[in-house]
Protein backbone atom coordinates (compact mmCIF):
# COMPACT_ATOMS: atom_id res chain seq x y z
CA UNK A 1 0.00 0.00 0.00
CA UNK A 2 1.36 3.42 -0.90
CA UNK A 3 0.42 6.78 0.55
CA UNK A 4 0.57 10.22 -1.04
CA UNK A 5 1.63 12.79 1.54
CA UNK A 6 0.84 16.45 0.86
CA UNK A 7 2.79 19.18 2.68
CA UNK A 8 1.49 22.73 2.30
CA UNK A 9 3.64 24.77 4.68
CA UNK A 10 7.22 25.93 4.38
CA UNK A 11 9.71 23.81 6.37
CA UNK A 12 11.10 27.13 7.66
CA UNK A 13 7.70 27.94 9.17
CA UNK A 14 6.37 24.62 10.49
CA UNK A 15 7.72 21.18 11.18
CA UNK A 16 5.18 19.37 8.99
CA UNK A 17 7.74 18.36 6.33
CA UNK A 18 10.09 17.06 9.04
CA UNK A 19 7.23 15.09 10.62
CA UNK A 20 6.10 13.74 7.27
CA UNK A 21 9.59 12.55 6.35
CA UNK A 22 10.13 11.03 9.78
CA UNK A 23 6.90 9.01 9.68
CA UNK A 24 6.25 8.26 6.00
CA UNK A 25 6.70 4.62 5.06
CA UNK A 26 9.13 3.62 2.30
CA UNK A 27 7.56 3.57 -1.15
CA UNK A 28 5.30 6.55 -0.50
CA UNK A 29 5.21 9.85 -2.33
CA UNK A 30 5.46 13.40 -1.02
CA UNK A 31 3.86 16.29 -2.91
CA UNK A 32 4.89 19.80 -1.88
CA UNK A 33 2.16 22.41 -2.49
CA UNK A 34 1.50 26.04 -1.52
CA UNK A 35 4.33 27.32 0.76
CA UNK A 36 5.48 23.70 1.02
CA UNK A 37 7.29 24.21 -2.31
CA UNK A 38 10.12 25.98 -0.46
CA UNK A 39 11.10 22.54 0.83
CA UNK A 40 11.98 21.50 -2.73
CA UNK A 41 14.76 24.09 -3.12
CA UNK A 42 18.40 23.10 -3.12
CA UNK A 43 21.02 24.84 -1.01
CA UNK A 44 18.85 25.33 2.08
CA UNK A 45 19.33 23.83 5.54
CA UNK A 46 16.44 21.44 4.77
CA UNK A 47 17.85 20.22 1.43
CA UNK A 48 19.96 17.44 2.95
CA UNK A 49 16.97 16.10 4.87
CA UNK A 50 14.91 15.97 1.66
CA UNK A 51 17.74 14.49 -0.42
CA UNK A 52 18.24 11.78 2.19
CA UNK A 53 14.48 11.05 2.29
CA UNK A 54 14.44 10.64 -1.49
CA UNK A 55 16.10 7.24 -1.07
CA UNK A 56 12.81 5.91 0.28
CA UNK A 57 10.18 8.38 -0.96
CA UNK A 58 9.35 9.95 -4.33
CA UNK A 59 9.18 13.76 -4.20
CA UNK A 60 6.96 15.97 -6.31
CA UNK A 61 6.30 19.69 -6.31
CA UNK A 62 3.29 21.59 -7.68
CA UNK A 63 4.42 23.70 -10.67
CA UNK A 64 1.83 26.50 -10.45
CA UNK A 65 2.75 27.10 -6.79
CA UNK A 66 6.46 27.27 -7.71
CA UNK A 67 5.66 29.78 -10.42
CA UNK A 68 3.52 31.89 -8.08
CA UNK A 69 6.58 32.26 -5.84
CA UNK A 70 9.05 32.95 -8.64
CA UNK A 71 11.02 29.77 -7.99
CA UNK A 72 12.79 28.56 -11.11
CA UNK A 73 12.92 24.80 -11.67
CA UNK A 74 16.74 25.09 -11.82
CA UNK A 75 16.68 25.86 -8.10
CA UNK A 76 15.08 22.52 -7.22
CA UNK A 77 16.82 19.55 -5.65
CA UNK A 78 17.75 17.10 -8.43
CA UNK A 79 15.20 14.32 -8.80
CA UNK A 80 12.15 16.21 -7.56
CA UNK A 81 9.48 16.04 -10.25
CA UNK A 82 7.32 19.04 -11.13
CA UNK A 83 3.61 18.27 -11.64
CA UNK A 84 0.57 20.40 -12.50
CA UNK A 85 -2.91 19.98 -10.97
CA UNK A 86 -3.68 17.18 -13.39
CA UNK A 87 -0.53 15.44 -12.13
CA UNK A 88 -1.69 16.06 -8.55
CA UNK A 89 -4.95 14.26 -9.34
CA UNK A 90 -3.02 11.39 -10.96
CA UNK A 91 -0.85 11.02 -7.84
CA UNK A 92 -3.95 10.72 -5.64
CA UNK A 93 -5.26 7.99 -7.94
CA UNK A 94 -1.96 6.08 -8.19
CA UNK A 95 -1.51 5.98 -4.41
CA UNK A 96 -3.96 4.09 -2.20
CA UNK A 97 -4.47 6.91 0.27
CA UNK A 98 -3.77 10.62 0.62
CA UNK A 99 -2.54 12.13 3.87
CA UNK A 100 -2.41 15.91 4.32
CA UNK A 101 0.21 17.12 6.81
CA UNK A 102 -1.48 20.26 8.05
CA UNK B 1 -12.73 7.47 -9.27
CA UNK B 2 -14.91 8.96 -6.53
CA UNK B 3 -13.36 11.83 -4.53
CA UNK B 4 -14.35 13.71 -1.40
CA UNK B 5 -12.72 17.07 -0.69
CA UNK B 6 -12.38 18.71 2.71
CA UNK B 7 -11.64 22.44 3.00
CA UNK B 8 -10.56 23.68 6.45
CA UNK B 9 -9.47 27.19 5.58
CA UNK B 10 -11.30 30.34 4.49
CA UNK B 11 -10.89 31.94 1.06
CA UNK B 12 -8.68 34.73 2.43
CA UNK B 13 -6.58 32.92 5.05
CA UNK B 14 -3.85 31.34 2.96
CA UNK B 15 -4.07 29.35 -0.21
CA UNK B 16 -5.98 26.19 0.67
CA UNK B 17 -9.37 27.22 -0.73
CA UNK B 18 -7.81 28.00 -4.11
CA UNK B 19 -5.82 24.76 -4.04
CA UNK B 20 -9.01 22.82 -3.27
CA UNK B 21 -10.86 24.61 -6.05
CA UNK B 22 -8.10 23.93 -8.58
CA UNK B 23 -7.83 20.29 -7.52
CA UNK B 24 -11.60 19.83 -7.80
CA UNK B 25 -11.62 21.33 -11.30
CA UNK B 26 -8.68 19.15 -12.38
CA UNK B 27 -10.35 16.01 -11.01
CA UNK B 28 -13.57 16.81 -12.87
CA UNK B 29 -11.62 17.51 -16.06
CA UNK B 30 -9.94 14.11 -15.74
CA UNK B 31 -13.40 12.50 -15.63
CA UNK B 32 -13.49 11.74 -11.90
CA UNK B 33 -16.54 12.15 -9.71
CA UNK B 34 -16.61 14.60 -6.80
CA UNK B 35 -18.93 12.99 -4.28
CA UNK B 36 -18.91 15.99 -1.97
CA UNK B 37 -16.90 19.03 -0.90
CA UNK B 38 -17.11 19.50 2.87
CA UNK B 39 -16.34 22.92 4.32
CA UNK B 40 -15.15 22.84 7.91
CA UNK B 41 -13.68 25.38 10.38
CA UNK B 42 -12.94 28.70 8.57
CA UNK B 43 -13.62 26.84 5.31
CA UNK B 44 -17.32 27.66 5.81
CA UNK B 45 -16.50 31.24 4.75
CA UNK B 46 -16.36 29.91 1.19
CA UNK B 47 -20.12 29.60 1.29
CA UNK B 48 -21.39 33.17 1.54
CA UNK B 49 -22.89 34.93 -1.46
CA UNK B 50 -22.16 38.33 0.10
CA UNK B 51 -18.46 38.52 -0.81
CA UNK B 52 -17.61 41.09 -3.47
CA UNK B 53 -13.85 40.97 -4.10
CA UNK B 54 -12.21 43.45 -6.49
CA UNK B 55 -12.75 42.64 -10.14
CA UNK B 56 -9.12 41.63 -10.71
CA UNK B 57 -9.29 39.14 -7.81
CA UNK B 58 -10.47 35.56 -8.17
CA UNK B 59 -13.94 35.31 -6.68
CA UNK B 60 -13.30 32.09 -4.79
CA UNK B 61 -16.71 31.78 -3.15
CA UNK B 62 -18.43 32.54 -6.46
CA UNK B 63 -16.28 29.95 -8.24
CA UNK B 64 -17.62 27.17 -6.01
CA UNK B 65 -21.20 28.13 -6.87
CA UNK B 66 -20.34 28.11 -10.58
CA UNK B 67 -18.76 24.69 -10.22
CA UNK B 68 -21.82 23.35 -8.40
CA UNK B 69 -24.03 24.80 -11.11
CA UNK B 70 -22.00 23.25 -13.93
CA UNK B 71 -21.28 19.86 -12.40
CA UNK B 72 -23.97 19.40 -9.77
CA UNK B 73 -21.44 18.78 -6.99
CA UNK B 74 -22.60 18.68 -3.39
CA UNK B 75 -21.14 21.58 -1.36
CA UNK B 76 -21.74 21.01 2.35
CA UNK B 77 -21.02 23.47 5.14
CA UNK B 78 -20.56 22.26 8.73
CA UNK B 79 -23.46 23.62 10.78
CA UNK B 80 -21.56 24.24 14.05
CA UNK B 81 -18.72 26.02 12.22
CA UNK B 82 -21.29 28.04 10.23
CA UNK B 83 -23.21 29.16 13.31
CA UNK B 84 -20.02 30.50 14.86
CA UNK B 85 -19.08 32.42 11.72
CA UNK B 86 -22.46 33.73 10.64
CA UNK B 87 -23.08 31.58 7.57
CA UNK B 88 -26.86 31.26 7.47
CA UNK B 89 -29.36 29.52 5.19
CA UNK B 90 -33.15 29.83 5.33
CA UNK B 91 -33.52 27.03 7.88
CA UNK B 92 -30.87 28.48 10.18
CA UNK B 93 -32.34 31.96 9.75
CA UNK B 94 -35.62 30.67 11.08
CA UNK B 95 -34.10 28.51 13.83
CA UNK B 96 -31.75 31.20 15.13
CA UNK B 97 -34.15 34.11 14.58
CA UNK B 98 -31.79 36.01 12.25
CA UNK B 99 -32.89 38.88 9.99
CA UNK B 100 -31.52 37.37 6.83
CA UNK B 101 -29.41 34.66 5.23
CA UNK B 102 -26.25 34.69 3.15
CA UNK B 103 -25.63 31.18 1.86
CA UNK B 104 -24.33 31.00 -1.69
CA UNK B 105 -26.10 28.99 -4.36
CA UNK B 106 -25.10 25.35 -4.54
CA UNK B 107 -24.17 25.18 -0.84
CA UNK B 108 -26.14 23.54 1.95
CA UNK B 109 -25.62 23.48 5.71
CA UNK B 110 -25.46 20.09 7.40
CA UNK B 111 -23.58 18.13 10.04
CA UNK B 112 -20.28 16.33 10.45
CA UNK B 113 -22.02 13.07 9.55
CA UNK B 114 -21.82 14.31 5.96
CA UNK B 115 -18.03 14.32 6.20
CA UNK B 116 -17.99 10.81 7.67
CA UNK B 117 -20.31 9.58 4.92
CA UNK B 118 -18.17 11.28 2.24
CA UNK B 119 -15.12 9.48 3.65
CA UNK B 120 -16.91 6.14 3.50
CA UNK B 121 -18.52 6.57 0.09
CA UNK B 122 -15.47 8.02 -1.69
CA UNK B 123 -12.31 6.22 -2.70
CA UNK B 124 -10.13 9.19 -1.77
CA UNK B 125 -10.55 12.00 0.76
CA UNK B 126 -8.29 14.94 -0.05
CA UNK B 127 -7.85 17.52 2.71
CA UNK B 128 -6.86 21.16 2.19
CA UNK B 129 -6.27 23.59 5.02
CA UNK B 130 -3.99 25.09 7.58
Amino acid sequence: MSILHTVNKSPFDRNSLDACIRLAVKGGSVLLIEDGVYGAMKGTNKSDMVTHAMKDLSFYVLGPDLKARGIDEEKLIDGIKVVDYSGFVTLTVENDKAQAWL
Amino acid sequence: MKFAIQVNEGPYNHEASVSALNFTKAALEAGHEIFRVFFYHDGVNNGTRFTSPPQDDINIAGSWSELADQHGIDLVICVAAAQRRGIVDEGEQERQGKDGNNIASGFRISGLGQLVEAGIQSERLIVFGD
